[in-house]
């Protein structure tokens, strides 16, 4: 089963190095969406370093829809959904497959996302131990939930303007906790390693459900 | 060309004398209710009329509940049977529970205004229905999309069946935000409901439950109906695509044309 996530892990890793639309388009995005949270709230009074952390993971959410739906795009030709069913592929391997490339690329934006918080918003890391954490569990959160409803709504001409809808409100808790506990790593007084306790139980839970039912979902009709 | 006229499903109406009875029975209820409510029970010390809210408010949001958790329920049957009554019925429920969440919604901050002064503030139960209403109107979005009936079953049933460890999960993250912030809760008012109120909140959670019962039962068949009209329509279509090819075969099957 590892050997067969790792290879769909690959196979999407290196559609997305070749193709550069990642990063090429999906890293920019979520920049811009820090310029723009710039404009929107005014710079000189302080909310954007209050709000840093919540504007941090919906710009990264943000992107990670795009993530998802691109995920799902590459397999849309005809013939490719087909092709990947026949390979014998255990479905839970291709789901575990597909929710670690999302994974990977969402790390790599938010690494330069943190970036662009620190020299943007000048924010101020203090817990790194905790925010690496958060990172990884909000990450894989987002990977998990993503794929699952991500192939849900994959066979569908509406899946661009469906799978918002259905994945933003089951991420609320993911945005929560992630805000909460980056929060508590910039220095608010709370308790941000409960918090990421909180999202590593949510990645848990998805990657189980996404094993259970990622093969029902990509059944033939 | 006229159209074929195999056998079609006799049914012209969802009523039976069952349903006939479970209207009337419904009818009277929200009847008693509105007496109860409007006229009979007396007004809050404190909240005064408004708290005449409370009989629609609270069934509402307790049946909401029952229909999400009846959604998950008939959604991991089907997934188990795989039997087109346990989609319909799927899909029965999540409708119900979605006008249930908007009417919670609609009356809790109907209520919340005289009472709080805001239409809407952030506190946990208020935040995790309004999130629990999104993921219902998701739902509703990919069944109402035309899609093959077989596939769509599966999304919805998947779809249904997370509903309840969403639901969960949101209730719990958010509960835990808002005790963070040491607001005061609102729905912590403390009411104490004796006597005729209390009545009057008994026969109101009846009266809804009916009114649920009522509208399941139609909207079962009435998805039943919708089903066997679909297949119907393809069986149809099929039959005239076979009469296309060939046309001697096409009298037999499909009739005059």
């Amino acid at each position: 089963m590892w050997a067969d996530a790792r290879l769909v892990a690959a196979k999407d890793l290196r559609v997305e190095w070749r193709s550069r639309v990642g990063l090429g388009q999906m890293v920019p995005f979520a920049v811009l969406v820090l310029v723009l949270f710039a404009f929107a709230l005014d710079p000189d009074r302080g909310i954007l370093t209050r709000a840093t952390a919540g504007l941090y993971w919906v710009a990264t959410l943000f992107a990670g829809l795009l993530a998802v739906q691109r995920a799902f795009a590459v397999e849309s030709a005809p013939g490719v959904r087909e092709a990947m069913r026949l390979s014998g592929l255990d479905p839970a391997a291709w789901f575990l497959g597909k929710a670690a490339a999302i994974a990977v690329q969402l790390l790599v934006l938010e690494a330069v996302l943190g970036v662009g918080v620190v020299v943007l918003y000048s924010a101020d890391l203090q817990g790194p131990l905790l925010l690496v954490a958060t990172c990884l569990a909000a990450t894989v959160g987002i990977a998990t939930a993503g794929t699952l409803y991500g192939v849900l709504a994959a066979g569908l001409a509406v899946r661009d303007t469906l799978v918002p809808l259905l994945l933003l409100p089951v991420l609320a808790p993911v945005l929560l906790g992630a805000t909460r506990a980056s929060e508590s790593a910039l220095g608010a007084g709370i308790d941000g390693w409960s918090w990421c306790g909180l999202l590593a139980v949510f990645a848990v839970l998805y990657t189980m459900l996404g094993m259970t039912f990622f093969g029902t979902l990509l059944e033939e009709t | 060309m006229t159209t074929p006229t195999p056998a079609v499903d006799p049914a012209t109406s969802t009523a039976s004398p069952l349903t006939r009875a479970l209207g009337t029975l419904a009818l009277v209820g929200v009847a008693a209710t509105a007496w109860l409510g409007l006229v009979a029970s007396p007004r809050d010390r404190v909240q005064l009329d408004s708290v005449r809210l409370m009989y629609v408010h609270v069934p509402a949001v307790t049946w909401m509940y029952v229909a999400v958790l009846a959604c998950a329920l008939a959604s991991g049957m089907w997934l188990r049977k795989r039997t087109d009554g346990w989609d319909v019925l799927a899909a029965a429920s999540a409708e119900i529970a979605l006008l249930l969440t908007g009417l919670g919604l609609f009356t809790g901050s109907v209520w919340g205004r005289p009472t709080w002064g805001v239409y809407w503030v952030w506190d946990a139960r208020l935040t995790s229905t309004a999130i629990l209403f999104v993921l219902l109107l998701g739902y509703q979005a990919l069944r109402r999309y035309p899609a093959e009936p077989q596939a769509r079953s599966r999304m919805a049933a998947v779809l249904g069946l997370l509903l309840v460890p969403n639901a969960m999960i949101v209730h719990f993250s958010v509960d835990w935000w808002r005790s963070l912030h040491q607001d005061a809760t609102v729905s912590k008012i403390d009411v104490t409901i004796e006597g005729l109120m209390l009545f009057t909140l008994a026969v109101s959670f009846v009266a809804m439950g009916v009114v649920c019962a009522w509208l399941l039962v139609h909207r079962f068949r009435l998805g039943w109906l919708e089903r066997s009209a679909e297949r119907h329509h393809l069986d149809a279509a099929l039959a005239d695509r076979r009469a296309d090819a060939d046309p001697s075969a096409g009298v037999a099957v499909g009739g005059a044309r």
